[in-house]
């Protein structure tokens, strides 16, 4: 689950955005032309900026779409025109194995090989985007005994998981909260699409939007796996406000000292 | 009244903490709970679905529920729901909710059973049951008028239906769908205890420290109830043990500590093999309780060619070949089968070895007394080999890993002082051997002396909200009356016809039309006239198609009382829009014996009447001179009914008295008085008694102005009184609407936790003379004097020995059920619920966030399968038996996981119509369908 404090900057960002675009209406079709952080894209497609680049808007991966879950953006989506996503609430993803989407596309702006696994194709490595839990309106923290997202999870047991508590005002209940693991998670919405309150509680953010990052200078030490990021380790050179000065000039300038 | 906000934080706060207690609280201040918010009025229900009873509050303003909450003060869920309980309150308000009565007509308006439907009046409705009715009774006497009961029919409609067809129409044809959900767990109740019901209660959950669940998705069926076995494995993860026994793998394996996933039926033989443990080890390790189960066990046997309980050669459809050469394949095997080499060494003590044949008689529930070492004898085969061997459901799985889960599951059973609880709903009950597993579950319990005790016994749960508390208490099953009373028995006929005020031999001693046999009756042209009550039987039974083809092609008349036209309406010549839960006042009551009231929360939506309405309605129709009259023999009644006419008139009755006069409107009814000034009663609306603002226009034509007595509560206390001094004891009407509910037996105003357990039990502490005789009493009185014999037969020449106060153990083999996978047909189905919808979703298709979370029914399957298949994730495929086929989208990830070999659709969704695909075997004992087991091919559609 992503903690209340990224929650908060999300939907910052996301106002943000609306209130940029509803400012703008008269440049709506400039607009829409820029990369839109919140857009989800089909599986395998390249990050963003990237995607833009390659994608030529031919549509042949919404045509090969059996759900009718990829869409084309139409002016007035708020999304660079003609350029393939899909709303999960509405028609999420089904995660279909042989991926008709994908190699359908003509550019490698759904870049196969991002979702294949020793030679086949396989859905569940791709990363359309990440499901977020609002833990106030998800009505498994109040002890319902609900889990419709786990259960509508193809990956169920790994992208999203239950964790279990006892509920101490009952005495006798447990909490059974639905906990997301982004690094399976594949961002299909298939839980956003199940969740049963008004506005879902878990819902699909693009993975970039809603991951955060941590540095490689710092590995747990109960983790052997976590060894992995020391490939990515690199020489450490930080600058603060206090240190950007040299040595030199800071000892030397006692002004305010005494 | 006006109260300060202060004054109703003290009195709200007192009604709560009373009721968690279960006291009483003073009538005014219960009052002023409920009236003293502004805007919106609370007050307390029970949860329309499963049968583990939660309690709710409703939220009504304007005149509409606009909300509800689980009730703080409710024992079972203390606030909590799950997601079908968090809709209740929009389960009555789906925008195709049926408002006006329909029937099928021609353009000239005359009833034309091609027609289409039209809307027509109440009286209009009425007058073409009274006809067809009274045109059934004369071509097939009582036996040709039907009922589809239900298990979520309120307790006082279930009576008031059950008296119109018993003593009314001296009609049996009355069986619920609760027929399909526990038969076999009564009949196993009745064949161990000689009582129906079970001993705990769900504070077993916390006391104890090991859950088996046997054939049971609890996680999805009964969520609170999981819920609560989740937290107590939580409190103590070391100690508290978890295990899962199941066909294939679903969520209530995430729990467990162990998961048993067995072949179809075979779970018969995995209670045998416990059983074999505790018998064979307790020489060395003294295992057996041996001053428990020689004070208050026997041991007994009975026949086991017994049949599948599948239509039979002489059945009149069967002559007139209504079923296919396929259909038949299976269908012979009621006749005849041969002994496999699966079932063969379980079947050798009982005198069969592979390849004999086995001759078939129709279903018996007799039995006699054996010895110990025979009850040993039984248990010989169950090997751990031959046991892994058959059992073990997961070809992927080794036998040795499944070897140690066998053991490890017997250890924990026998395990010294480990307290364990089995609960069992379907997959044990759904089961052509359904009635022999529940009797095994006992078996292992009682060997050990961990039945009846706080923390440990066999426990069935119940899947209606009110099987309990409906269908089998109030008795509306054919072969039942209140209180665990029986059609068959004279004595009980003659107390009911006393209770009933209705001539000595009005009833009808022949209760053999159970719910299968209505279906097959209709097809048979026997039943002329059938009427479903709050269930939906042209969907919930196997073998669909007959039923349906019979209801529309035969010369007959099928009515459908409900809220929303399910498939069961579409089916039907007359509709009749119907009230739903908290339209009208009612009870329930759950599978840990807990009954709870609620009061009429609404009005009816459009012109819906409730189902108590419509059958007093229905009985205003009827003279007892047109149905107490001598009927000649028919169907499965032998002989004749007799005139009772003579002596009703003896009884002051004259030849133009309604039944409505007799069963409704009588002189005890009309002394219950509608008061606005009860406490109960103030503010509450009563359809039935007052009629309503809605002013419908009844059954003679005229605005309904209701019935001028307080009917529910005439009919509650009616069968209360049944139940009272026979260990069924309820309390009076008032007390339940002070409490959130008591589990009865409720004597001098206190619920019973655990049965036949003296320090528990009033009835139990009578009978061993407050436990100075014993510390149980199985004080049951059903078959409760046996003659003796041995696994192969009774000794007719034996005596009757009293069993009183005593249960039995049964020897009971494993058997193959009547339809397997082979080359042709080479999966498995079984069939059954998702968490989301309730039954055949007439209700939860139309909460719509139930129906985005879950819209159509899956066939889950093994991927391995799929592949071999050439089904693709996603895509259709055809789902096809002997019987028919449905189309449904293959599933091989998510919620259920198949081991190869078997797969699972759920029967919610009239579109994946699965039933059509079922077969209609059933436990011949119980007569409860096997929706678990048939033999399926899959192929793409």
């Amino acid at each position: 689950m992503i903690s209340d404090r990224r929650k908060f900057i999300l939907n910052t960002a996301r106002a943000v955005g609306i209130t940029a675009i509803g400012g703008f209406v008269w440049s709506a079709y400039v607009e829409e032309a820029i990369a839109s952080p919140l857009t989800l894209r089909p599986p395998g497609a390249l990050v963003e900026d990237d995607f833009l680049k390659a994608c030529i808007k031919c549509g042949l991966c919404v045509e090969a779409c059996p759900y009718d879950t990829l869409l084309l953006s139409k002016p007035g989506d708020n999304k660079p025109l003609g350029t393939p996503y899909f709303v999960p609430r509405d028609i999420p993803c089904y995660m279909c194995p042989d991926i008709p989407c994908v190699p359908v596309c003509p550019t490698g702006a759904l870049d196969e090989s991002s979702v294949t696994t020793d030679g086949e194709l396989d859905i569940n490595i791709a990363e359309m985007g990440v499901a977020v839990v609002d833990a106030h309106s998800c009505i498994a923290f109040w002890g319902i005994q609900c889990d419709a997202c786990y259960r509508a999870c193809p990956l169920l047991g790994e992208a999203i998981k239950i964790e279990y508590s006892q509920n101490k005002r009952t005495g006798k209940h447990a909490y059974r909260i639905p906990v997301i693991d982004a690094d399976a998670c594949t961002g299909c919405g298939l839980c956003e699409k199940a969740c049963v309150t008004e506005k879902a509680a878990v819902a699909i953010l693009p993975t970039q939007v809603a991951l955060g990052k941590v540095g490689d200078y710092y590995i747990k030490g109960w983790d052997k796996e976590d060894e992995k990021r020391l490939e990515n380790a690199h020489e450490i050179k930080s600058t603060t406000d206090i240190s950007k000065r040299s040595a030199m000039d800071s000892l030397n300038d006692s002004e305010d000292l005494y | 009244m006006s109260l300060s906000r202060r004054e109703f934080l003290k009195s709200s706060a007192a009604a709560s903490a009373a009721a968690a207690i279960g006291m009483s609280v003073p009538a005014e201040l219960e009052a002023a709970a409920n009236t003293a918010e502004g805007g919106w009025r609370w007050d307390k229900a029970a949860c329309r679905f499963c049968g583990t009873g939660c309690g709710i509050m409703m939220a009504t303003k304007n005149g509409k529920i606009v909300a509800v909450k689980g009730d703080p003060a409710a024992p079972v869920n203390r606030g909590l729901n799950c997601i079908k309980g968090y809709f209740n309150a929009k389960i009555m308000y789906g925008a195709d909710r049926l408002t006006k009565p329909l029937l099928r007509v021609d353009a000239n308006g005359n009833f034309d059973k091609k027609g289409k439907f039209s809307e027509v009046s109440w009286e209009r409705a009425f007058d073409e049951m009274e006809l067809n009715i009274k045109k059934a009774l004369k071509v097939s006497g009582p036996e040709g008028v039907g009922v589809f009961a239900s298990g979520q029919y309120t307790i006082m409609e279930g009576y008031a239906a059950q008296k119109v067809m018993k003593a009314g129409f001296r009609s049996n044809a009355i069986d619920p769908n609760a027929r399909h959900c526990m038969a076999s767990a009564v009949v196993g109740f009745y064949q161990t205890f000689g009582v129906d019901e079970p001993s705990g209660c769900y504070d077993d959950i916390e006391l104890t420290d090991t859950v088996v669940s046997w054939g049971s998705n609890m996680a999805e069926m009964h969520p609170i109830l999981w819920s609560r076995v989740t937290d107590r494995k939580l409190s103590d993860p070391e100690r508290v043990k978890v295990i899962s026994i199941q066909t294939y793998t679903h969520r209530t394996s995430d729990l467990a500590d162990t998961e048993i996933i067995f072949s179809p039926n075979t779970d018969t033989a995995l209670w045998n093999y416990v059983a074999r443990e505790i018998v064979m080890r307790d020489d060395a390790e003294k295992i057996i309780d041996w001053n428990f189960v020689k004070k208050h066990m026997i041991f007994a046997a009975g026949p086991v060619n017994i049949g599948y309980g599948m239509r039979r050669n002489t059945d009149k459809s069967i002559k007139e070949g209504k079923y296919t050469d396929l259909e038949m394949e299976t269908i012979s095997k009621e006749m005849k089968t041969t002994v496999s080499a699966k079932e063969g060494p379980a079947l050798e003590p009982f005198g069969y070895k592979e390849g004999d044949t086995m001759t078939h008689k129709g279903g018996t529930l007799g039995h006699w007394e054996i010895s110990f070492e025979e009850y040993k004898k039984s248990l010989e085969p169950y090997t751990l080999d031959y046991t892994a061997k058959i059992v073990k459901g997961d070809p992927d799985e080794s036998i040795e890993s499944f070897k140690k889960k066998l053991q490890e599951l017997a250890n924990l059973y026998i395990e010294k002082d480990r307290k364990v609880v089995s609960f069992w709903t379907m997959g044990m009950n759904q089961h052509t051997r359904g009635t022999w597993t529940n009797t095994l579950a006992y078996n292992v319990h009682f060997m050990l002396n961990k039945q009846a005790r706080p923390g440990s016994g066999a426990f069935s749960l119940t899947g209606q909200p009110s099987a309990c508390g409906t269908a089998r208490e109030v008795g509306t099953f054919t072969h039942r009356l209140p209180a665990d009373m029986m059609v068959k028995n004279p004595k009980h006929r003659a107390i009911a016809e006393k209770k009933w005020m209705i001539p000595a031999g009005t009833l009808n001693g022949v209760g053999k039309q159970h719910i299968m046999k209505i279906h097959r009756d209709i097809e048979d042209g026997l039943i002329k006239f059938a009427w479903v009550n709050v269930c939906n039987p042209y969907q919930d039974s196997a073998s669909a198609t007959h039923w349906i083809k019979a209801a529309r092609e035969m010369d007959n008349f099928i009515v459908t009382s409900d809220g929303y036209p399910g498939i069961s309406a579409k089916v039907s010549d007359l509709i009749l829009p119907t009230a739903m839960i908290y339209e009208k006042w009612g009870a329930y009551g759950n599978a840990e014996r807990r009954t709870q009231h609620w009061r009429q929360q609404v009005l009816p939506v459009g012109d819906s009447m409730s189902d108590t309405w419509q059958w007093m309605e229905l009985s205003k129709r009827f003279k007892i001179s047109e149905v107490w009259g001598a009927y000649a023999p028919s169907g499965p009644r032998k002989k004749a009914l007799p005139d009772v006419l003579e002596k009703a008139y003896a009884m002051g009755y004259n030849k133009d008295t309604t039944l409505f006069e007799v069963l409704f409107a009588n002189k005890v009814a009309t002394t219950y008085k509608l008061d606005q000034k009860d406490p109960i009663q103030t503010g509450y609306d009563n359809s039935e008694g007052y009629g309503d603002s809605r002013n419908v226009v009844g059954s003679d034509g005229k605005v309904f102005n209701g019935y001028g007595f307080f009917i529910q509560k005439y009919l509650w206390e009616e069968y209360a009184a049944f139940t009272r001094g026979h260990g069924h004891d309820l309390a009076p009407f008032n007390m339940y609407h002070k409490v959130r509910g008591l589990k009865w037996p409720v004597v001098d105003g206190k619920e019973t936790a655990w049965r036949f357990n003296a320090k528990y039990d009033p009835y139990a502490a009578k009978a061993t003379n407050n436990g100075e005789t014993g510390e149980f009493a199985f004080y049951g009185t059903l078959a409760k004097a046996l003659q003796s014999g041995t696994l192969g037969g009774k000794d007719k020449s034996s005596k009757k020995v009293s069993l009183k106060n005593k249960a039995k153990i049964f020897a009971r083999p494993y058997m193959d059920p009547p339809e397997m996978p082979d080359a042709k047909y080479d999966t498995w189905l079984c069939t059954g619920r998702v968490l989301e919808h309730w039954h055949s979703g007439t209700m939860t298709m139309r909460v719509p966030e139930l129906f985005r979370a879950v819209p159509e029914a899956l066939c889950y399957m093994h991927p391995e399968d799929a592949k071999k298949k050439g089904l693709k994730q996603g895509g259709l495929a055809w789902v096809e038996s002997r019987r028919g086929k449905v189309k449904a989208r293959v599933e091989t990830r998510g919620r259920n996981r198949p081991a190869r070999g078997l797969v699972f659709v759920p029967w919610f969704d009239e579109k994946v119509f699965i039933n059509k695909v079922c077969l209609d075997a059933t436990c011949p004992m119980s007569k409860q369908t096997d929706f678990k087991k048939c033999a399926v091919k899959i192929y793409k559609a």
